[in-house]
Order: structure tokens, then C-alpha cells, then sequence
């Protein structure tokens, strides 16, 4: 059996499904031809950094067999997922996007890998992304860039760089990235998918290697909101493995993408309509805005004072979380190790090594604020502006439903522009930041292109476990594309 | 933007050496002044900060901490005290650069 007939840049779950169910296809025939596929068109773009044929093969077999036997076929049951690098998976190597990691093969599947697999899923293999999930291009991952499927010369976006591109490339139907300050809306809007945020707590971050953990969430990236709503239903949930995790029940995300958006009131904040904002940017997004409001959405102005605030708050806090987090790699347990005669000399010539320049300038960040003398100064100071941010959206969503907002402040721009620039290369992450530091939960829906083709993407934000309604908002959006 | 600096040219060389030591970093000669030069740039910019008067503002430091999400430190909040299945020490023994079976094995810490 082959999978011939289904064109894989377009292939949802359902179409995977009903070829499925309608033996047009396997499991095992429509892995391979995702296999195939990339064999074609990763050398170019380079979203993959591991190939985990073994285990998908065999999980495939295994949904054939179900099939074959005439079993209930759990949700995702044939539909190749592939996962970004920072999350372990048995059976394939869990780099990071770093050498330090290089050649780690972790001894236990992350949570929401796992969950995936039970629900049916094939994991095909893990997709490349920025060191650490540090970066918003691509462009710091140790084992080189990821090229944007839509514009080889452009970035996909970053830290979750391979997981859009593999989505957006059609070498995986839905994958999972990870997203600490924009790390999964932005590269979504960059390559032209659907990438969703959850609320912080809704999905377990057991098995996710810890960048800033109290900003830290794995989400899904998909060709429609509906698959986007499928895949969240399925990895959200509390798991005794991360006690942060919320035990809130999880909902039906799939029926919330089907209600009507009448009478919603959608909150449109001044502060993210900036002067530098991107012509074709800012007409996309009007452009959804005044589609919600044909839709019966009521559009209302409003205000989130201390936006400007959200990307230098940001880079205390998550530099400040990521200088701990980042001190167990330290040659002893896993990864690499350079050898020295001391165990001190040892540590830093591994470390040395090991790790690229954007990682060793936010240790280098996150050591400094939290040091002796400068941490009122810096870190303290940097949590209560993080209040104030959270206070921002707490007051907005107390009088409206959702908000929206553009979700890049440009196209996707070129490999090599911002890399000389931390400053211009954090900035790209304007309108991402202050949802994280808030912890409320975000989308990124794509909203058309620029007239030379590049992709545009429109954020819709929901409040604290307001999945439901920030869905359905962008189930709104995307239908109004044609 | 990024020759913005609101504060005194605060990193020297020297605290970028400093802070790469309390960080077991090890950097190049090479590394050092491009390290400081990024290091006032940023924190140039996140000096924005101080136009905000925060005097009366709790940190927040978590979410869950205005989400009323945390239980209380109670016995409901725990685990039962019981052993279960952890992850298998060979194969966690398996991933380190250097062992001897039952320990990681790292340089000598104590000169004599």
C-alpha cells in the first residue's frame, strides 16, 4: 500500500484519518512516504537533526494491526508527529541543539511525547531548533540554520525553527516545539502554520530540558486550528511527574473551534501597533480584525501599559532561570566532557566547549543579575514589572473575551540580518514576550502573505486557561482565509 | 537602540571575568570584550526598567502564584510515602562520559 494520491503539504489529521479508515492508505505506507519526503526536501531546510525510523515503524505496525483487527483506533492513531530536540524520546538522540548534549540518548520519553505516542501518533524523529531554545531564528542551533520552507534565504523563525518548517515543508502532519518567550508563535506565523501556547501548567514539562522554568511550555504546531485543538486535547493534563502541572480539567478543544464568535468581545491593544511595525503586517492584521467584527465579534480598543517593558523584564528573568538551569551540564552525567586534571578545569573547558555564544552570553546575563549587589537591582526589579504585565492582561480580560494582536512585527526576515545584534534579535520577540511572562495562553494563526509570498501570522491570546475561547477565535481567523 | 545606555558603563573586563568564573565559563581572549561590549548593551537596555516606580509591587516570580494554583504544603499536597518504579540505574550509568559501574567518575577534587 502506498500513500500516493495524498498531497502531503496539505494532509490534516482528518485527511490522514479518512485515508486511513478508507484503506487508502496504512500507517506504515503513509510514515514512509513522510520519510520519503524528507529525504527530498530536508537537505534544504534542515529541520531534522534525528530520524527515529525504528520506533516509528513499529508503532505503525502496530496501529496496521489494530486496523487490520477492526480495534477503535485512538485519535491520532498513523499520524506522523515529529518533536522538537529539547524534548527526550527514547530510541533517539536528545541534543538541544547543542554540542554539550551531543550523541545524548535520554533513558525516558517526555510526557507529552508519551502521551502522543498512546494516542496513536508515529514519531518520526526530532526536528532541529535553536541551542537551548535560545534564539528566534534558527540561526544558534550547534548543528546549523534551519531554511525557511517558504523562502529557502529566510529564517523559519526561532527557537522552534525545525518544527514549524517541518509542518509548513509537509515532512511531518503536526509536530511539537516548545515556546519560552515566542519560541512556537513566532516561527509559526514565520513559516505559515498554526502554533499554540498553552496556558503555563496545562501541558506536564516532565522530560523537557529546562530553559527557564517558569516560562517554559511545549505546544503544538499544525496545518489547521482544529488539528492544533487535537493535539492540545491530547498532551494537556496533570502528571505527577511535574508538580507544577495544573491539575484543571481538560475540555473538548475540538468542539470549542466549532462555536460561533457572535457576541464575543475581542480587546485590540494599542501598545502592540507600533511605529515600526510592518505595512503588511499591521493590513493583515486589520484585516482579520474587521473579518471577527463581520462575524459579530464586538472589536474594542484597549490598553496593556507596560507592554514595552515585557522584552527587558524578559531577559532578566529568563536568563537569570536559564543561568541555573543551564549549570547541570557540566561533563559528569551525560554529554560531552573535556577532559582537564581538576574538577574544576574540567567543568569549564566542557563547558567552554560545549557551548555556542548565545548560550554562554545569557549564562553570562543570568549569572550577573542574580549576583551579589544586583539582584534588587536587576532580578527583584524585573519580577514585579513581570506583576505589573500579568496585572496588565488580568485587568484587560476581566472586559474582553480574547485579544488580538499582530504576531511578528515583520515577515520572516533573512539569514545572517540579526545575527550580529543581540539587542535587534531580541526585539524580534516584541509582541510574544509579555504573553509568556503573564502565563496566559496565545496562538499564532496564519493570516495570508505579503505580496512577495512571505507568510503573515495574527495572534490570538485567551486568559488563563481560556483555550476554549482563544480557539474558537482562531477558527474564526483562519476560516475567513480563503 | 542598542547604544542606549542610561546607566554608568557598568560591566568592566574584569566583572565579565568574575561572573564567567561564578558561572564555570571559560572564555577566550577573544570572547572577553565582545562579551562586555553585548553585556552593556543589554543591560543598558533593560535599565528601561527604572522608569517604573515598583515600590509597592509584589515579585512574581511564578504564575501559579496569582492563579491560586499552588496547594497548600498539606499531606494532600504530597505523594504517598510508597517506592515505586524509577528510572533504571544502568541505563542512566549508560550516558555518562566516565563511570566505574556504580559511580560517575570525575577528576581528582583533592590534591594531597
Amino acid at each position: 500500500m502506498t500513500a500516493n494520491g495524498l498531497n502531503l503539504e496539505t494532509l490534516t489529521i482528518d485527511g490522514a484519518r479518512e485515508a486511513l479508515a478508507a484503506k487508502k492508505t496504512s500507517a506504515t505506507a503513509l510514515a514512509e512516504a513522510h520519510y520519503a519526503r524528507i529525504a527530498e526536501q530536508d537537505p534544504a531546510i534542515h529541520a531534522f537533526l534525528a530520524l527515529s525510523k525504528e520506533r516509528a515503524r513499529a508503532q505503525a505496525a502496530k496501529v496496521d494491526a489494530m486496523a487490520a483487527n477492526g480495534e477503535p483506533l485512538p485519535p491520532l492513531a498513523g499520524i506522523p508527529i515529529a518533536i522538537k530536540d529539547v524534548l527526550t524520546m527514547q530510541g533517539a538522540p536528545a541534543t538541544a541543539g547543542s554540542k554539550i548534549l551531543e550523541g545524548y540518548y535520554p533513558p525516558y520519553d517526555c510526557t507529552a511525547v508519551a502521551r502522543l505516542e498512546a494516542a496513536g501518533a508515529v514519531l518520526l524523529g526530532k526536528l532541529n531548533c535553536d541551542e537551548f531554545a535560545m534564539g528566534s531564528s534558527n540561526e544558534n542551533s550547534a548543528y546549523g540554520p534551519v531554511h525557511n520552507p517558504r523562502a529557502l534565504d529566510r529564517v523559519p523563525g526561532g527557537s522552534s525553527g525545525g518544527s514549524a518548517a517541518a509542518v509548513a515543508a509537509g515532512m511531518a502532519v503536526a509536530t511539537l516545539g516548545t515556546d519560552t518567550g515566542g519560541s512556537i508563535r513566532q516561527p509559526a506565523a514565520f513559516c505559515g502554520v498554526v502554533g499554540v501556547l498553552p496556558t503555563y501548567s496545562r501541558v506536564s514539562r516532565y522530560g523537557l530540558i529546562a530553559f527557564a522554568s517558569s516560562l517554559d511550555r511545549i505546544g503544538p504546531f499544525a496545518k489547521s486550528v482544529k488539528d492544533a485543538a487535537t493535539l492540545l486535547g491530547v498532551i494537556a493534563g496533570h502528571d505527577p511527574q511535574d508538580a507544577t502541572s495544573s491539575k484543571h480539567a481538560v475540555p473538548d478543544y475540538v468542539a470549542a473551534t466549532k462555536r460561533p464568535v457572535a457576541g464575543l468581545k475581542i480587546g485590540v491593544p494599542d501598545e502592540y501597533f507600533i511605529d515600526g511595525l510592518d505595512a503588511e503586517v499591521r493590513a493583515s492584521v486589520e484585516k482579520s480584525i474587521e473579518q471577527l467584527k463581520a462575524q459579530g465579534c464586538t472589536i474594542k480598543r484597549i490598553s496593556l501599559p507596560h507592554t514595552k517593558y515585557a522584552v527587558p523584564t524578559y531577559y532578566v528573568v529568563a536568563t537569570a532561570e536559564a543561568s541555573a538551569n543551564l549549570a547541570r551540564f557540566d561533563g559528569v552525567r551525560y554529554g560531552l566532557r573535556a577532559d582537564d586534571s581538576t574538577l574544576s578545569a574540567m567543568y569549564r573547558r566542557t563547558r567552554d566547549k560545549g557551548f555556542g555564544a548565545e548560550v554562554k552570553r545569557r549564562i553570562l546575563l543570568g549569572t550577573y543579575v542574580l549576583s551579589a549587589g544586583y539582584y534588587d537591582a536587576y532580578y527583584r526589579k524585573a519580577q514585579q514589572v513581570r506583576m505589573l504585565l500579568a496585572r496588565d492582561f488580568l485587568t484587560a480580560f476581566a472586559d474582553v473575551d480574547a485579544i488580538v494582536t499582530p504576531m511578528t512585527p515583520t515577515p520572516p526576515f533573512k539569514i545572517g540580518e540579526k545575527a550580529d545584534d543581540p539587542i535587534a534579535m531580541y526585539l524580534a520577540d516584541i509582541f510574544t514576550v509579555a504573553a509568556s511572562l503573564a502565563g496566559i495562553c496565545g496562538i499564532s494563526v496564519p493570516s495570508g502573505t505579503t505580496r512577495d509570498g512571505l507568510p503573515l501570522g495574527v495572534q490570538v491570546l485567551g486568559r488563563h486557561f481560556g483555550e476554549e475561547t482563544m480557539l474558537q477565535v482562531a477558527q474564526a481567523v483562519e476560516s475567513a482565509q480563503i | 537602540m542598542s547604544e542606549k545606555s542610561q546607566s554608568q558603563p557598568a560591566v568592566s573586563l574584569e566583572d565579565v571575568r568574575r561572573v564567567a568564573e561564578l558561572a564555570n565559563l571559560e572564555l577566550t581572549p577573544e570572547e572577553e570584550p565582545r562579551m562586555q561590549r553585548d553585556l552593556n548593551n543589554i543591560l543598558g537596555y533593560i535599565a528601561e526598567l527604572n522608569q517604573l516606580n515598583t515600590a509597592d509591587v509584589p515579585p512574581l516570580a511564578q504564575v501559579s502564584e496569582i492563579l491560586g494554583e499552588q496547594e497548600k504544603a498539606s499531606v494532600d499536597a504530597l505523594r504517598a510515602d510508597v517506592v515505586h518504579a524509577s528510572l533504571d540505574r544502568a541505563t542512566v550509568m549508560a550516558e555518562a562520559p566516565e563511570k566505574d559501574g556504580t559511580f560517575f567518575k570525575v577528576p581528582k577534587v583533592i590534591e594531597r
